[in-house]
């Protein structure tokens, strides 16, 4: 088909960002601090375009993610579109804003497959924590209808300090929910993650509790669940291949049809990202200088460029590397080889000692900043 | 505890929703594409993937894969048998 090089291999997953408006305000939510307004987002009309382009450069999953998609009115026309192109079709959810009728659309219109988050096994706890009263039961009911209506169910538990001790319990939730697939994924901490990181964080003796415990699930739930586990890399010694290496396999796209190499591309200083709006989504995968700057492996710096794991992770996450290295081109400091890493023990350390001080978050409710439409201004 | 999923003779394996074996025109391959989980497939598990139509049993399939390349029904069988437990303990197929 294309000119496509043989140097960079054709994208995997599209993930669209197709609003960030939410009705639900989780503390650890992965979008920018500084949210796309309504008004700026791209039409049915371009989304359209975006997946007939990513179809045909070679995109096979295209994830519809927000924010909250089903905060879109076109959100079933876009479906159908991305299944009419042939691409694989996964809506990530909040569950809130979906109704019987629309999932029961959503599916005629050839969805493949619903992502479902869920806060906590706990009602209470999990309103809390999303900011939102009633979302529990709510997505219960949402649970229900995805079933009903015959799509494959993933359930996503993001796992932090306030629901740590209940990992499994929350996985046991998934299958009662009827996922065929959960993820059970330790907070990682972009956006308003890192605003919230002191909060959020668990400790070594509690992550690895909740590790232990949903690695046994594995085996009990065999051939029943497939359990997804992503684990905090604050307390590895080696990162994790971010997004499987920078510009490799995926990319983002915002509400306002900027193209990201990953979720926190933008905190990076210097980066120019092309737009939807102005450019192909194959001239951006190919040519854009944000997607280039850490592809592959010829920008690293020691000790990656002669570690003989830079084809394993990629120097782990760049945005990481700013944040804790104070810059990009730096081996992420979760590596122990990292001469930043002591940056990462500290963070590590100084949670530990708060736990033994019994503030381990468990008892009494957890300060978070909320995420909101409105301009934040992070306490420091 | 849970059993593994297992294969019986009249066991009328099928791809779920949400479990699509695909023709990919960009890299020239066939792929079983599932929820987060791209599965490159070579020619005899396509072979065999495009037969569990969730009409046909485990021992039609085999039968029929056995005739149509002239193999060695056991041979056969235990390959089948082999692919579609692998698939079905990651929920890509159901027994
Ligand atoms: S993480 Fe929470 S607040 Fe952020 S988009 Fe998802 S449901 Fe909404
Ligand atoms: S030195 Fe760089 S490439 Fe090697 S393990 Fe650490 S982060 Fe990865």
């Amino acid at each position: 088909m294309t000119a496509m090089g043989k140097a960079i291999p054709a994208p995997v997953g599209l993930l669209a960002e197709l609003t960030h408006r939410c009705p639900l305000r989780c503390p650890y939510c992965s979008n920018p601090l500084e949210l796309d307004r309504r008004a700026d987002e791209l039409d049915a009309a371009a989304w359209k375009d975006v997946f007939s382009q990513a179809a045909a450069l070679g995109v096979l999953h295209a994830h519809l993610s927000g924010g909250e998609p089903a905060a879109r009115r076109d959100l079933v026309e876009i479906v159908a579109h991305c299944a009419k192109v042939g691409l694989y079709t996964n809506l990530i959810t909040s569950g809130i804003g979906l109704t019987g009728a629309l999932v029961n659309e959503l599916a005629e219109a050839g969805l493949d497959h619903a992502q479902l988050s869920i806060q906590d096994s706990e009602p209470e706890s999990a309103d809390r924590i999303a900011g939102y009263a009633g979302a529990f039961a709510r997505k219960q009911a949402v649970a229900a209808w995805i079933a009903q209506a015959g799509l494959p169910l993933t359930v996503n538990a993001v796992i932090h300090r306030a629901n740590v001790t209940r990992a499994g319990k929350m996985v046991e939730l998934a299958v009662a929910l009827g996922a065929r697939r959960v993820e059970v994924a330790h907070t990682q901490y972009y956006g308003w993650g890192m605003v919230n990181r002191a909060v959020l964080m668990p400790s070594l003796a509690q992550a690895e509790a909740a590790i232990a415990e949903v690695e046994t699930l594995r085996k009990v739930y065999a051939g029943v669940i497939v359990i997804d586990h992503v684990i905090p890399d604050y307390h590895a010694r080696y990162p994790k291949a971010c997004m499987g290496g920078w510009a490799k396999r995926g990319l983002n796209v915002t509400p306002s049809g900027k193209a990201l190499p990953c979720h926190a591309a933008e905190t990076i200083p210097g980066l120019a990202f092309w737009n939807v709006r102005d450019r192909s989504l194959e001239d951006i995968w190919m040519n854009s200088p944000a997607f280039n700057a850490f592809r592959g492996t010829d920008w690293m710096r020691e000790p990656c460029r002669s570690c003989e794991r830079k084809e394993i992770d990629y120097g782990g996450c760049r945005c990481q590397a700013l944040a804790l290295a104070g810059d990009a081109r730096e081996a992420d400091p979760v590596c122990h080889l990292s001469p930043h890493h002591d940056k990462v023990a500290g963070v590590a350390a100084a949670i530990n000692a708060c736990e033994s001080l019994g503030q381990d978050g468990s008892g009494g409710e957890p300060d978070y900043v909320y995420r909101g439409m409105k301009l934040f201004e992070p306490a420091q | 505890m849970t059993e593994a999923p297992r294969t019986g003779p009249s066991s009328k394996p099928r791809l779920p929703r949400g479990v699509r074996l695909k023709h990919d025109e960009t890299r020239g391959e066939w792929l079983l594409l599932a929820p987060e989980r791209v599965v490159k497939t070579d020619a005899i598990a396509v072979a065999i993937l495009q037969r569990c139509d969730g009409i046909a049993t485990f021992e039609a399939i085999v039968d029929d894969l056995a005739a149509t390349f002239s193999a060695d029904r056991a041979r056969v069988e235990s390959d089948v048998r082999a692919l579609l437990e692998e698939l079905a303990a990651k929920r890509m197929v159901d027994l």
